[in-house]
């Protein structure tokens, strides 16, 4: 992405507005303040020192926690009534830290699964599998097939998802997560247990997502990916906005050094 | 105005003996995150041992009463040793039916011991009541009252005062920090369950001479006290309490002032009610799990 | 592709071979004692299938669901004993009943966990069966409900052994068929997901407590259903047949034949309406003997006997080889 892309972009409502948001845990500030806004599009990578309050936001982002105050406003929405599957609908889908597929089912059901929320075959559908069933069913299955076409787990789609390595079921989590036909994919550190070569190939899926379209924000710690990857790095700690700018304007930030080297 | 004060008085003594089912079955809750589902057995057991004990060997008193406690926690620590320990599953709903298994087989056992007919138990002492109010107020009411409190007192001087007792309310709170710090977490669950089934087995010795014992009198008597640990909220000592003497006041007024067939019905009810309102229960102090 | 087809021709595969089983048990069996234990295990393989679902895949324990169970017994008998509805009519009634109960009751009850839900069904259940006592005007109270009158379709009566046989057991086989296409449905997918991971399963857009909701509305059916079979079948009910020990032998049923497997709903049921026959033998210790064949099989066995005994076996093999 160009300067001039960005600019574009930014120029752009956001997708993602978050504004003044505080969680407390037991009195403790685990957010505190936080406002920023994402532009369509772009990734953003949330970088910071461990308890910096990155999974919580994802977790307030993602419904699952209330914060006790500010708001996100998604897509134009205020998502503050919204459930989790409403926002999953709306169009926020994420993946987990530690991996979370269902690993008794298939690859192929887990994307599936990851469908839930555009597809509407209920109890009675089932029951009684009138036409409109069945054509569902046949289009989300061709769906999910093509979604492990593209991230490369199409071998592995009748396997049961426990069965895989790390590295296939972090990927099969974005699999999933892209079934939703998201807006915006929040990704909690995708590179954690991967070696060097599965880290290439996940950067290479990334920016593939990208070019669908697909907004992303990512929590990482490998710090080579996440610089190389995102637009834009927003820097939390202690539960505040430390920085935030493009890769290189981080790199350089005199406060970002002295929280990551000065403690 | 004297109706309800006797009903008061024998809602109070029921009521004590639920709260002696219930501080049980809160106790091991609260060291073992296990729901026995035959605690009410060890109640039956404990009525039926002095039905032994007390009228056909003619023991002393006090002597049959340490029999009946002695037999309930022997039997609670086999129960714990065989069949607890034994079990290799970790799913609580598994868990929960080996201890309906259990249940199952001390009724058996207890009708195999003792027959179908029902006993009944003398008052501990004269059977002169006392008149308050207007209401009689029977000796055996106050026995059961009084040894409630002290059994819960008890308990509560253990868990706070001795070494042993802030061990398992360590335990209680995090196992592994407990077993990390040198607590043998094992050993106090055994504690837990014998204390557990001493209490169920010491509210069959109260509940004894105020009404008719069978071998199936066990069951509702520990849902009862299900009941009573729950809306008091589960894993609290004095809740469990509280929650029992509540009960049982409940109960009693319920079936006197209402209709006596709702009698059983509103144990479940208040169940509900909390459940749905509170279900950390009326006295707990932190929001109980709801995931 | 081939894995996937390959399962669904498994199951056609057993599916055939259970509807041959059947068939087959029905036209050899002539003893009528016979013929009822097997149709009370046709009843209760209903009971547990519901229960399956609930527990099995939604991960939910119901200690309550004898209620459901009641209410389909007790408004068949209600409506077609007393009001002379026709019992075809009433079936209707009691289904629909049942599953408005459940999702009054479900609604709040299903937002609780683990043995907080236990707790609140178990409270459900005993409330249900304290109705069915003391409503004795309706009900018939503790000595219970006689007059429930025979079930006819056309010229079929379905009196004898034989007829009853068939009825409860083609029923049993539409339910584990609507049970297959469930699983595989989209609805299915995502009860196995609540069943792999709770969290994850809420988090990729499932509506977790509508979806066990359903479940727990569809078990209720299903218990409605066995519940009026009982009714017609047995012709006089009372509240005990509806207590809380009933629904801990459905629990139970699930647990035996293993969780989250439609034959082995079947496996409990059979077993545990088998065994307390098999223990009258034992005259005063049979309830010894079952408590103890529970515990056992639970302490040991821990996945359930189907799983179980797939282990030994498995282990057995591996040992030859």
């Amino acid at each position: 992405m160009t300067n001039q892309d960005l600019r574009q972009a930014q120029s752009q409502q956001p997708i993602l507005d978050v504004q003044g948001l505080t969680k407390l845990f037991g009195g403790v500030k685990a957010q505190d303040n936080i406002s920023f806004s994402i532009e369509p599009g772009i990734v953003c990578g949330l970088i910071g020192p461990n308890g910096a309050g990155k999974t919580t936001l994802f977790n307030m982002i993602t419904g699952i926690y209330a914060p006790d105050n500010g708001q996100v406003i998604f897509n134009g929405r205020n998502t503050r009534k919204m459930a989790v599957h409403q926002l999953v609908k709306a169009g926020i889908a994420r993946t987990f830290q530690h991996v979370e597929l269902f690993g008794s089912m298939t690859l192929l059901e887990n994307v599936l699964v990851g469908m839930h929320v555009r597809t509407r075959c209920g109890f009675w559908g089932a029951v009684t599998r009138f036409p409109w069933v069945n054509r569902e069913e046949k289009a989300a299955v061709e769906k999910a097939e093509s979604l492990l076409e593209f991230t490369g787990l199409i071998d592995d789609a009748h396997k049961p998802a426990g069965d895989l390595p790390v590295g296939r079921q972090k990927t099969a989590e974005i699999a999933r997560a892209l079934a939703s036909d998201p807006l915006l994919l929040l990704l909690d550190e995708p590179a954690a247990g991967l070696n060097a070569v599965e880290t290439e190939n996940l950067g290479q899926l990334i920016r593939a997502v990208k070019d669908r379209g697909v907004t992303m924000m990512l929590v990482e710690h490998d710090m080579s990916l996440a610089m190389g990857i995102s637009d834009k790095v927003i820097v939390l700690d202690q539960g505040r906005k430390l920085a935030q700018g493009t890769p290189r304007e981080i790199q350089n930030d005199e406060a970002v050094m002295a929280a990551y080297l000065g403690g | 105005m004297q109706e309800i004060i006797q009903y008061l008085f024998s809602g109070i003594t029921t009521g004590a003996i639920y709260a002696v089912i219930a501080v049980g079955l809160s106790m091991l809750y609260s060291s073992t995150e296990l729901i026995n589902f035959a605690h009410g057995e060890f109640v039956m057991v404990g009525a039926m041992a002095m039905v032994t004990f007390w009228v056909h060997l003619a023991w002393p008193l006090p002597l049959a009463i340490l029999a009946a406690m002695a037999l309930g926690c022997t039997l609670g620590l086999l129960f714990e040793r065989f069949a607890i320990r034994t079990a290799k599953a970790s799913n609580p709903i598994v868990l929960v039916i080996i201890t309906v298994g259990a249940s199952i087989f001390l009724r058996g056992t207890g009708m195999l011991a003792w027959g179908k007919d029902p006993f009944s138990v003398p008052s501990f002492s004269s059977h002169e009541s006392i008149e308050i109010l207007g209401a009689a107020l029977l000796p055996q009411s106050i026995w059961i009252v009084l040894g409630a409190i002290g059994l819960a007192g008890g308990i509560h001087f253990f868990l706070k005062k001795t070494l042993t007792g802030k061990a398992m309310v360590a335990c209680a709170v995090n196992q592994k920090a407990a077993w990390l710090s040198g607590i043998p977490s094992e050993r106090m669950a055994v504690l837990a369950f014998a204390i557990s089934t001493g209490c169920g087995a010491i509210a069959g010795i109260f509940i004894a001479p105020i009404t008719m014992s069978s071998y199936d009198m066990g069951t509702i008597l520990g849902l009862k006290g299900f009941c009573a640990a729950m809306i008091g909220g589960l894993g609290s000592l004095w809740g469990a309490f509280a929650g029992g003497i509540l009960l049982g006041v409940l109960e009693s007024l319920g079936a006197g002032l209402i209709s006596s067939g709702l009698k059983d019905a509103i144990a479940f009810i208040l169940l509900l009610l909390i459940l749905y309102i509170r279900p950390g229960g009326l006295f707990a102090a932190k929001e109980a799990k709801r995931f | 592709m081939s894995d996937k087809l390959s399962a669904r021709s498994r199951a056609r595969i057993e599916n055939s071979i259970f509807l041959a089983a059947v068939i087959l048990l029905g036209l050899v069996t002539e003893n009528t004692y016979y013929l009822q234990i097997m149709t009370f295990i046709g009843i209760n393989t209903l009971l547990a299938l519901g229960l399956n679902m609930l527990m099995g895949y939604a991960g939910q324990v119901s200690l309550g669901h004898a209620a459901f169970y009641g209410i389909g017994a007790y408004a068949t008998a209600i409506l077609s004993g007393t009001y002379a509805l026709s019992p075809w009519l009433a079936l209707i009634c009691a289904v629909g009943g049942a599953v408005l109960v459940a999702f009054i009751v479900g609604l709040p009850t299903l937002r609780l966990s683990g043995y907080y839900l236990g707790m609140g069904t178990l409270g459900f259940g005993m409330i249900v069966n304290i109705l069915f006592r003391e409503w004795s005007s309706v009900t018939g109270g503790a000595s219970g409900f006689v007059g429930i009158p025979v079930l006819e379709a056309g010229p079929m009566v379905f009196m004898s052994g034989k007829s009853y046989f068939f009825l409860v057991w083609a029923v049993v086989l539409a339910a584990i068929l609507i049970c297959r296409r469930i699983l595989r449905s989209r609805m299915g997918r995502a009860l196995r997901a609540i069943h792999d991971g709770e969290n994850a399963a809420l988090a990729v857009g499932v509506n977790t407590h509508y979806l066990k909701l359903k479940v727990f509305m569809f078990a209720a059916a299903l218990g409605a259903v066995a519940g009026f079979l009982y009714a017609h079948f047995v012709l006089f009910i009372s509240p005990e047949s509806f207590g809380f020990m009933v629904s801990v032998k459905m629990v139970t049923m699930v647990v035996i034949g293993g969780m989250a497997s439609i034959w082995g709903a079947l496996l409990g049921a059979g077993l545990l309406t088998l065994l307390p026959e098999v223990l009258h033998g034992f005259a005063e210790y049979e309830m010894i003997v079952f408590g103890l064949v529970l515990m056992l099989v639970m302490i040991f066995m821990p996945q359930g006997l189907t799983r179980g005994f797939l282990d030994i076996y498995h282990a057995s093999r591996k040992k030859r080889q």
